[in-house]
């Protein structure tokens, strides 16, 4: 296993020499159109945000190569347990966009009925989204253990568990690699090591030369791929996931990228993020570098672009639109699915919230702003 | 006197404490340059360095854990977890560690240290960054709990959680953060735990409450006192160990108690108060022991003001415990 | 896979150059060992007879806890694990300290709250283990950062099994560990199970040693059963760590010959013939044939030995049989540094009902209120 070279197949000027891709045209438009989604969706949530009519939105910019290359080497019937800034997984599996803004909203039509904050989303259906729950990591043992009952089961299926270069410090990544290795669990980690967590550079959350090499305490192989280059970050995954799928077990993938923007629309990133470092990583963007792969291989053209930003606009800005025309959710949804059946006590309280509100209106709303 | 908000009060009060005491160390995740991400240590590694202010991997098990080793090897460290939602990876560390340490070593080791945490809902946090829970870390012998709901009391009490020889859990109402503000002495002083604080005096009825709770409690009051219901306000500030006397005095004043809190009810903190009454007061009693808790479900997201006790909900209790 | 490393090999011959040890003191560690043993020994015979309710042996591991712990001297720490109380009693623990908390009677120093074979020894810098695997590491970690801090050169060694690094502390610990560069040595004693789960299904790394690797700190790999060995490898990872390079991770392979404790039948789940093979790997029998070799030790040497340590445990046995009984008071004390009003009513609620039921004791009485 090799954790310290790179993995890099898209130059900077967008020539692949000695690579063939196996992807057909339509589907690199649709990874491109992807990313370009995503950066549409960035900017309608952060507008929305601004404007106060959400509460709180997760930039995706600078890392929109890593998902959409990692969600491109899954099935439709893999299982996806995405971190919170994995917009263009979801994206590239084809999940409405206004599926995502009711979650956005928090409105009645959010799957997760308006108990999560934004960017929370779960599905089941184009793929399954695993549920994204706010603390870090917890969600690795869970996919490894959803992998090991693939495996149990003899289903050919494996999953892609996503998370950020702080996600390594976590419990969860520690018991869910050490339990992944000893099971050959079919499980890809992909580590987004965007350089940060939050305010914490990468190079304080840990001593070790990246992040890659931690897999060696595992016994599993673990690749350094260049983050910003979504033919690299395919390939990568889709090795991993040929492995796991071959039964040869778990592979960790380090992805090299930068957070462009805050850790979330209520950071201030300016705080304690070096200028010259955006700079530097602005002249890697990831969605340029594709846009010259395209360029290079004759598909990407001017009036390509033209359409394809009109047509994610378009898109996006219909989404929020009846996202944020949609109600909210009931009372009873404050009771429900806390369990299979509604039990007694719960019934009550919520017999004695009807009966409160009839008898003294409605609570006051807060005004919806997040801090972090 | 500076007026201050109460989370311009937590900053203030550590400033006050390093200045005086270089034993002192505040540490957690994004504390150092971003200043904690309500700004609750803005200013801190400036002043004190990196030395004294610092970053740590994401890790509340690595950061409580090594807290302890700190305070065992001499240092006062104030920890920070960033959301009490996020404190139970290092739950085993302050439950079985730090809580137990002086019991098990028969008072040869000991922990004294702060985990300061922001906890409660209102700021449209969802399921994980609005929880309360008290009532996990109350029922842990060793363990001191305190809530502020003032910034005179945010800083006299952080202060005295910093000097206590035990470790303290001091959760900080995230709701009041900046919506509360009030007069600060500029120097070091300390409130003395284990003391309630009487907020307004009342015949008829007693409520307790901490915390966020306690402006909605007060607002509530006020709506009574125009109805014609005259009610104590007790803000409990140390859940753990209770002033239990004070309680007790508290409820005989008006015989009708209402308790509130904005966590789950079943086996919240009211539960303790109001079996306290039940054991030791039931015949000043004139009416059942009434609370006004978060629903025993998770915390929503999009309904949460339906979720938290509200002035209506306070109300409603006050007037039903008044005239039982 | 790093080869561990060995200096003795099973026959006491040399196989590479041996560290600068006076004979004698090589002669106190060969004693330090067999009072582990034999010590180890007796508790199992009182335990068996009812006398006190657990232990937890170190037999097979005396080379790897006595050679490691041999190197901090007495500024240092030793944060322990569930076995390591014979290094306790090399730095000062005084057996009686030690019985007593076999016995968890009124003088043991923990005021018998903790189970049995949770030692402790302030004044050597020893805390006990808590019993929760792994939560020790991360508190090394904060005193080593405390020592960092203060500038004094003292080392923290840091002691676990090889379950333990599956556990929350070790990852968080050593993490921790290297971004700060504490001065710590972390001990990993690979006795080769957790209980029942042998260490080579704990994880699939290819040695412990390799887990060091994700923490950007080195590893090597020991021959637990070569007391030399342990020396020498903890010996250079504290010097590197008072250097103020940082820690170390020192994975020692040997092996539990008994069960995990006295409750625990390992017949289920292990090989005679495993056991047997390391039983001719045994620790003291190799330090044994080497200073036998070298004319330190006289035939016989070891007998007389044997029999001066029974004598001595012997003693201190009959004496803490002999302890008072635990003041009922210790219930509430300690809990906090004062013992806090409800504690104290807790506790006088109780006492009422001893002293009515006429067991009460001077000592008991009820706090004032
Ligand atoms: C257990 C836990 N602790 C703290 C937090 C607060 N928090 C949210 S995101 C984050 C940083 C995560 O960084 P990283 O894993 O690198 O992911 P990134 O945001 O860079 O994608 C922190 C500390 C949390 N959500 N969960
Ligand atoms: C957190 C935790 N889980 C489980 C246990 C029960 N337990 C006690 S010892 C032990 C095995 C420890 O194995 P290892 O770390 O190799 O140490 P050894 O006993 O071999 O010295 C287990 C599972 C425990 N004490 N703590
Ligand atoms: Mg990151
Ligand atoms: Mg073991």
């Amino acid at each position: 296993m090799d954790t310290t070279e790179l993995l890099k197949v898209i130059e900077p000027d967008g020539a692949t020499p000695g690579f063939d891709t196996d992807l057909s045209d339509a589907e690199l438009v649709h990874c491109y159109r992807t990313m370009l989604a995503v950066r549409a969706f960035d900017d309608v949530c952060m507008k929305l945000q601004r404007a106060g009519r959400i509460g709180f939105s997760i930039p995706n910019k600078g890392i929109e190569a890593t998902q959409v290359g990692a969600a491109s080497a899954i099935d439709k019937t893999d299982f996806l347990f995405p971190s919170y800034r994995d917009f263009g997984m979801a994206l590239y599996h084809r999940v409405p966009p206004v599926e995502m803004m009711h979650n956005m909203f928090g409105n009645e039509l959010d799957s997760a009925h308006g108990r999560q904050m934004p960017v929370h989303f779960s599905f089941v259906d184009p793929i399954r989204l695993y549920s994204i729950s706010s603390p870090i990591g917890t969600h690795i043992p869970h996919a490894v253990g959803a992998a090991h009952a693939f495996r149990l089961k003899g289903e050919d299926r494996v999953c892609l568990v996503s998370f950020g270069d702080g996600g390594t410090s976590s419990l969860g990544f520690h018991s869910g690699l050490n339990f992944a290795g000893v099971w050959k669990a079919p499980v890809v980690f992909l580590c987004q090591n965007n350089g940060w967590a939050i305010s914490c550079p990468s190079e304080e959350q840990t001593a070790s030369e990246g992040y890659a090499i931690k897999a060696k305490a595992y016994g599993m192989p673990g690749i350094v791929v260049d983050g910003n280059d979504l033919l690299a970050v395919r390939q990568a995954t889709s090795d991993a996931v040929a492995r796991a799928r071959r039964g040869e077990g778990p592979t960790l993938i380090e992805a090299r990228t930068f957070r462009m923007g805050g850790h979330s629309t209520s950071d201030d990133p300016t705080r304690y993020v070096p200028a010259e470092l955006l700079e530097e990583w602005g002249r890697k963007d990831p969605v340029t570098r594709f846009q010259r792969y395209l360029e290079k291989e004759g598909i990407w053209t001017a009036k390509l672009e033209e359409q394809l930003t009109a047509e994610v606009s378009a898109e996006i800005n219909a989404a929020a639109k009846v996202a944020e025309g949609t109600g909210q959710p009931g009372l009873e949804t404050i009771f429900s699915d806390v369990y299979a059946d509604l039990p007694t006590h719960l019934r009550k309280q919520g017999e004695f919230l009807f009966d409160l509100t009839a008898r003294r209106g409605d609570a006051a709303a807060g005004d919806g702003a997040f801090p972090l | 006197m500076p007026t201050l908000t109460l989370l311009q009060a937590v900053n203030d009060g550590l400033k006050s404490v390093m200045r005086t005491d270089p034993d002192v160390l505040v540490f957690g995740e994004d504390v150092g340059l971003k200043g904690g991400v309500f700004l609750a240590t803005e200013g801190l590694t400036n002043e004190f360095g990196k030395e004294r202010c610092f970053d740590t991997p994401l890790s509340e098990d690595g950061i409580i854990g090594t807290a302890i080793g700190m305070a065992m090897n001499g240092l006062r460290p104030v920890a920070e977890i960033q959301f009490q939602d996020f404190i139970f990876p290092a739950f085993d560390q302050i439950v079985s560690e730090a809580a137990k340490l002086r019991y098990r070593s028969g008072g040869q080791y000991t922990a004294p240290m702060v985990i300061r945490t922001p906890y409660g809902g209102g700021i449209r946090g969802g399921l994980y960054h609005s929880q309360s829970g008290e009532a996990y870390f109350a029922h842990t012998a060793g363990l001191k709990v305190v809530i502020p709901s003032t910034p005179h009391d945010a800083k006299g009490l952080l202060i005295a959680s910093i000097q206590d020889p035990d470790p303290v859990l001091f959760m900080e109402p995230k709701a009041l953060y900046r919506s509360v503000k009030g007069e600060v002495p500029e120097d070091v002083y300390t409130v003395d735990l284990s003391t309630l604080r009487r907020v307004r005096e009342g015949k008829d009825v007693t409520i307790f409450c901490y915390g966020a709770m306690v402006p909605v409690v007060e607002k509530a009051a006020t709506q009574a006192a125009a109805k014609g219901i005259e009610c104590t306000v007790v803000d409990l500030r140390t859940l753990l160990p209770l002033d239990e006397d004070g309680v007790l005095e508290a409820a005989k004043s008006t015989g009708r108690v209402v308790v509130v809190h904005e966590a789950p009810r079943f086996c919240g903190y009211g539960a303790e108060i109001s079996a306290l009454i039940a054991e030791r007061c039931i015949e000043y009693m004139e009416a059942p022991v009434k609370r006004v808790t978060g629903f025993d479900t998770p915390f929503p997201n999009t309904l949460e003001h339906h979720y938290l006790p509200d002035d209506r909900r306070v109300l409603d209790a006050i007037e039903q415990t008044f005239e039982f | 896979m790093t080869a561990s490393l060995q200096i003795l090999a099973q026959d006491g011959k040399p196989v590479r150059s041996v560290p600068e040890l006076a004979p004698e003191r090589m002669v106190e560690l060969f004693e330090h060992m067999l009072h582990v043993r034999c010590v180890d020994q007796r508790m199992l015979k009182l335990q068996r007879a009812g006398r006190i309710g657990f232990v937890g042996t170190a037999k097979g591991l005396e080379a790897s806890i006595i050679g490691s712990a041999a190197v901090l001297d007495h500024r240092d720490w030793l944060w322990s694990g569930l076995r390591e109380g014979g290094a306790a009693v090399m730095r000062g623990l005084p057996l009686a300290e030690y019985v007593a908390q076999m016995y968890c009677n009124s003088n043991d120093t923990a005021k018998g709250r903790q189970m049995c074979n949770h030692f402790q020894h302030k004044g050597s810098n020893y805390p006990s283990w808590s019993s929760v695997i792994g939560t020790q590491i991360p508190h090394g970690v904060g005193a080593a950062f405390a020592t960092k801090r203060r500038g004094e050169d003292a080392v923290h060694g840091i002691y676990f099994g090889d379950g333990a690094t599956s556990s929350n502390g070790f990852h968080s610990g050593m993490n921790f560990a290297a971004v700060w560069k504490v001065p710590a040595v972390f001990v990993c004693v690979d006795n080769g199970w957790a209980i029942s789960v042998s260490s080579s299904a704990q994880t699939c790394a290819e040695s412990y040693a390799d887990k060091a690797v994700a923490y950007g700190m080195p590893g090597v790999s020991v021959d637990g059963n070569d007391v030399l060995a342990c020396y020498e490898a903890t010996r250079s990872a504290a010097e590197r760590a008072r250097a103020g390079d940082g820690p170390t991770l020192v994975v020692l392979k040997t092996y539990r010959m008994l069960g995990h404790s006295s409750s625990d039948d390992p017949t289920r789940y292990r090989d005679d013939e495993e056991v047997e093979s390391w039983a001719k790997r045994d620790p003291i029998l190799r330090l044994e044939r080497y200073l036998t070799d070298r004319g330190v030790l006289q035939k016989g040497a070891r007998e007389a030995t044997e029999k001066r340590l029974y004598a001595e445990i012997d003693a201190v046995v009959h004496e803490q049989e002999a302890a008072p009984r635990m003041a009922l008071r210790t219930l509430v004390e300690d809990v906090y540094a004062e013992t806090p009003r409800h504690l104290r009513e807790q506790y006088n609620a109780f006492h009422a009902v001893v002293e009515r039921r006429g067991e009460a004791e001077p000592g008991d009485g009820a706090f004032p209120l």
